[in-house]
């Protein structure tokens, strides 16, 4: 009973969390300016994670919290490194 | 496909009703990304995503763990912490560096000039 509650809702909750990412996608994709895909890229990379941590529940190891920690390092110094870029034309001044 | 660790019940509930609340939350801040009209309206919708989300998500994480094993685990308050801390940095240097585009240009999507400060 309880395992068919935990599995049905994190099914739904991977299913959502695929459709969030896939309009930040769609804004990554269109994106009038460079900046709306920079958002668009920062927004996937959350959502990424916390489908990583999804997956960390219904397998019930702690192996995926580590690469949803890699993610959030990596989604920050891209987005702070392509916005320092848009500001100077230079990401390392 | 309904493969999932074996909790309690009220665990059970519990986890469950955190993390569809946080992919809810993440979705209704991704459509706001896909729909708002324009840069300066769609920069607000995914911080959505990375507070409410992201801690509704690690909340259930958090209480599935400590359950299973018996002890309180809290590391995923290092993954809320980190967000909790960059996700303001990330938007805000987007902001201003979307500012200084929009001016070099000179159209109108951004005020000419920063308000006046107002007296304290």
């Amino acid at each position: 009973m309880s395992v068919a509650i935990l599995g049905w809702s994190i099914t739904l909750a991977q299913v959502l969390l695929t459709l969030a990412m896939g309009c930040a996608a769609l804004r990554f994709i269109r994106g009038p300016r460079a900046q709306d895909r920079i958002i668009g890229l920062d927004t996937f990379y959350v959502n990424a994670m916390l489908l990583l941590v999804t997956l960390g529940i219904r397998s019930g190891t702690t192996l995926y919290f580590e690469a949803a920690l890699v993610i959030g390092l990596l989604g920050f110094v891209g987005t702070v490194a392509l916005a320092k870029f848009l500001m100077r034309g230079e990401v390392i001044e | 496909m309904s493969a999932a660790p074996d909790l309690p019940l009220w665990a059970a509930i519990l986890v469950s009703f955190f993390v569809v609340t946080g992919a809810l939350v993440t979705l209704i801040g991704s459509i706001g990304l896909w729909r708002l009209p324009d840069f300066y309206a769609r920069l607000h919708a995914p911080s959505l995503g990375a507070t409410l989300g992201t801690g509704a998500m690690l909340v259930g994480s958090i209480i599935c763990f400590s359950v299973l094993q018996q002890r309180p685990l809290i590391h995923e308050v290092l993954i809320g912490l980190f967000v909790t801390i960059t996700t303001p940095v990330t938007l805000m240097l987007l902001a201003s560096a979307s500012l200084y585009r929009d001016r070099v240009e000179g159209n109108d999507a951004a005020p000419k000039e920063d308000p006046a400060p107002t007296e304290p």
